[in-house]
């Protein structure tokens, strides 16, 4: 049980930076989510933080303690690989008991934890077993045990879930959010599913090309993206982008572009009247685009002409899939809607809800 | 009834389809066992004509011993003189010592290619393995002084020094590779749970035991087979091997085949149980990878 904390922390391979001044600050049994696309660096700064790779620049601590030179074994971690990293020539319990019997603990204690955890993971049937008579969930939850017998001050978890089918991936999601709560432990998770990290993480931070993006609570992250870069990856299907001009007409601002002519509402005027004939981008999401019959009451709602293209009915909801110019994007609307190919419908955009970005820094104006 | 007979019909038809098909899936064995009878046909000659008799074995070389041509007098003489059950402990010695070492100290340098990126690592590798470019009998005599200044010569120590040195470049390379195959998170995983690197070396280990059972037998039995560095780094009594040994059944004017026949029989046999352990590892190593 330990904070941790990355400290201006750099890591460069040669000529490419692939952790680039990494400033987070991580509480005593939080759930961090570190997620970004492939390639981003959330797996590097992860192995960084285990001590298997070292640091270019920067520091990196435990607790009070700067582990810039401790080896991974004397880091109290315990990681969870994507490929699980299973011993294969060993039983399913010395695979679990090999940290512990390195670090010359009592055998009856080793058997005591080792018991104990395959309690929680419901695995005690399989102790005798090598992990190729496994599935893929039960060798997952032999990776996920052989971390909690060390009783480590931080747990990590570099995209354990990666190699389960959609299903099992479900259910394990849930299963590790569980055993968040009862081990009470600091988690940190590696994963590029972003719905992994809304739907475990106590806060997420956003990594993109090395450099963070943004670090808050989930909902935080989902309700006020900082940049582009987050507004796009968060959330399922993506934000709708529209690149527009502020323009001002009739002592009026508008989102300008082609098709696309939104009215600022007046309450924000304020806000955005120094970015007037700026370039700008619009982000929607696709709930707050509705289905102007079944859109809910008392919301500003501005109308937009567009053209169906594809309809995905999902049953508890429609993704429509619209056009309007050179424009498309996406709407997610009320299952009663009926839409059909090549129809001019009108829709209405939420104005409550939506994003501006500035076009040249991609961050969120407001 | 008549349709489901008429479906049939066309198969039928075909028979010489499949015939052909059964052929075509066996000329392969003709071919591997007539290359077969070509490879066991004269170690076939040296144990049959072993249990004959010196005139029987001239008389007749493709004749099976029987009554009259039975004689195990071969195995007498071999016997007989005592120095023959040096031979074969020396033998042995040196091919277990080189063969184990040459294991344990390649397999010890391929993980550290592998693993671990110091600079200069790909000279190194590099040079480890101009070994396998240039034969070491090429250095014989550069051998035999240094032998002789280290007071080695006439010792199996020195057998087994040269030995190792010689089998270690293919060793180093093959293994360095098999090394570079096992999973990185698998030795991360060692290193959090707090092993040494001693201590992940030897996890690795039985990971790669179809590549070294494959070295095992490509090591073994040119080393059991060589006349080569005996005869000349430890030609003694006391420290000649099996291969060497036979050579003194066999004159300038007089062979004593009877002994040389049965000397090579016995010497036959260690190899082959050697194989027989180590074969099982090698065709899992030569098929490994091919089918996933």
């Amino acid at each position: 049980m330990a904070s941790v904390t990355f400290d201006h922390v750099y890591k460069r391979f040669g000529d490419v930076i692939a952790v680039n001044d990494l400033n987070i600050q991580i509480e005593d049994k939080e759930f961090l989510v570190l997620v970004g696309p492939s390639g981003c660096g959330k797996t590097t700064a992860l192995r960084c933080l285990a001590g298997l790779e070292e640091i270019s620049d920067g520091r990196i601590l435990i607790g009070d303690q700067v582990v810039n030179d401790v080896a991974p074994k004397d880091r109290d971690i315990a990681m969870v690989f994507q490929s699980y990293a299973l011993y294969p020539h060993m039983s399913v319990y010395d695979n679990m008991a090999f940290g512990l019997k390195l670090r010359k603990t009592p055998k009856t204690e080793i058997d005591n934890r080792v018991k104990k955890a395959a309690d929680i993971l419901g695995i005690g049937h399989l102790l005798d077993r090598k992990p190729r008579q496994l599935s893929g969930g039960q060798r997952q939850r032999v990776a996920v045990g052989r971390a909690i017998v060390r009783e480590p001050k931080v747990f990590l978890f570099d995209e354990p879930l990666s190699n389960l089918d959609a299903k099992l991936r479900v259910e394990t999601r849930a299963n590790i959010s569980k055993l968040h709560q009862q081990l009470q432990t600091t988690f940190i998770y590696v994963t590029h599913d972003q719905t992994e990290a809304m739907t475990m993480a106590s806060r997420i931070a956003v990594i993109n090309k090395g450099l963070l993006q943004q670090i808050d609570t989930p909902q935080t992250l989902y309700d006020r993206p900082d940049n582009l870069f987050v507004a796009g990856f968060i959330g399922s299907p993506a934000m709708n982008f529209f690149p527009a001009k502020m323009n001002k007409s009739d002592g009026k601002l508008f989102v300008d572009g082609g098709t696309l002519h939104i009215e600022i509402p007046d309450d924000r005027m304020t806000i955005f009247a120094p970015f007037e004939g700026k370039d700008v981008i619009f982000g929607i999401r696709p709930e707050d685009i509705h289905n102007p019959q079944f859109a809910p009451p008392g919301i500003d709602a501005q109308p937009v002409e567009a053209i169906v293209d594809v309809t995905e009915l999902m049953g508890n909801e429609i993704f429509v899939y619209l056009k309007s110019g050179e424009h498309s994007f996406v709407a997610r609307v009320d299952p009663r809607s009926r839409y059909h190919f090549d129809e001019k419908v009108q829709m209405v955009f939420n104005m409550d809800n939506m994003h501006i970005f500035d076009r040249e820094t991609e961050k969120a104006i407001r | 009834m008549a349709q489901v007979a008429a479906q049939h019909k066309p198969i039928e038809a075909h028979w010489w389809y499949r015939t052909r098909q059964a052929l075509r899936a066996f000329a392969p064995h003709i071919v591997l066992f007539g290359y077969m009878l070509i490879a066991l046909f004269p170690i076939y000659m040296i144990i049959m004509n072993s249990f004959k008799e010196r005139n029987a074995i001239f008389g007749a070389p493709f004749q099976l011993p029987n009554a009259e041509t039975f004689s195990l007098i071969g195995y007498e003489t071999v016997l007989q003189r005592a120095d023959f059950i040096t031979y074969f402990i020396n033998s042995i010695v040196v091919t277990a010592a080189s063969l184990i070492l040459t294991l344990l100290v390649g397999s010890m340098a391929a993980y550290a290619l592998a693993e671990y990126g110091f600079k200069g690592n790909t000279l190194l590798a590099l040079y480890l393995s101009i070994g396998i470019m240039i034969p070491i009998r090429l250095g014989t005599v550069g051998i035999l002084q240094m032998m002789v200044n280290l007071s080695l010569v006439n010792t199996l120590t020195g057998l087994i020094l040269v030995y190792i040195a010689q089998a270690l470049p293919l060793t180093v390379f093959i293994l360095t590779q098999f090394m570079r195959q096992v999973p990185v998170e698998l030795k991360d995983a060692a290193r959090i749970d707090g092993a040494s690197e001693y201590r992940i070396y030897w996890l690795i280990v039985p990971l790669i035991r179809p590549a070294l059972g494959a070295i095992g037998i490509f090591t073994m039995i040119p080393i059991w087979n060589d006349l080569w560095f005996p005869l000349i780094l430890a030609p003694s009594t006391k420290t000649a091997t099996v291969t060497l040994g036979v050579q003194q059944f066999l004159g300038q004017f007089v062979s004593d085949w009877n002994a040389v026949l049965s000397s090579l029989t016995l010497a036959m046999v260690p190899v082959l149980i050697f194989y027989f352990v180590f074969s099982r590892q090698m065709i899992r190593s030569i098929t490994a990878g091919a089918i996933k």
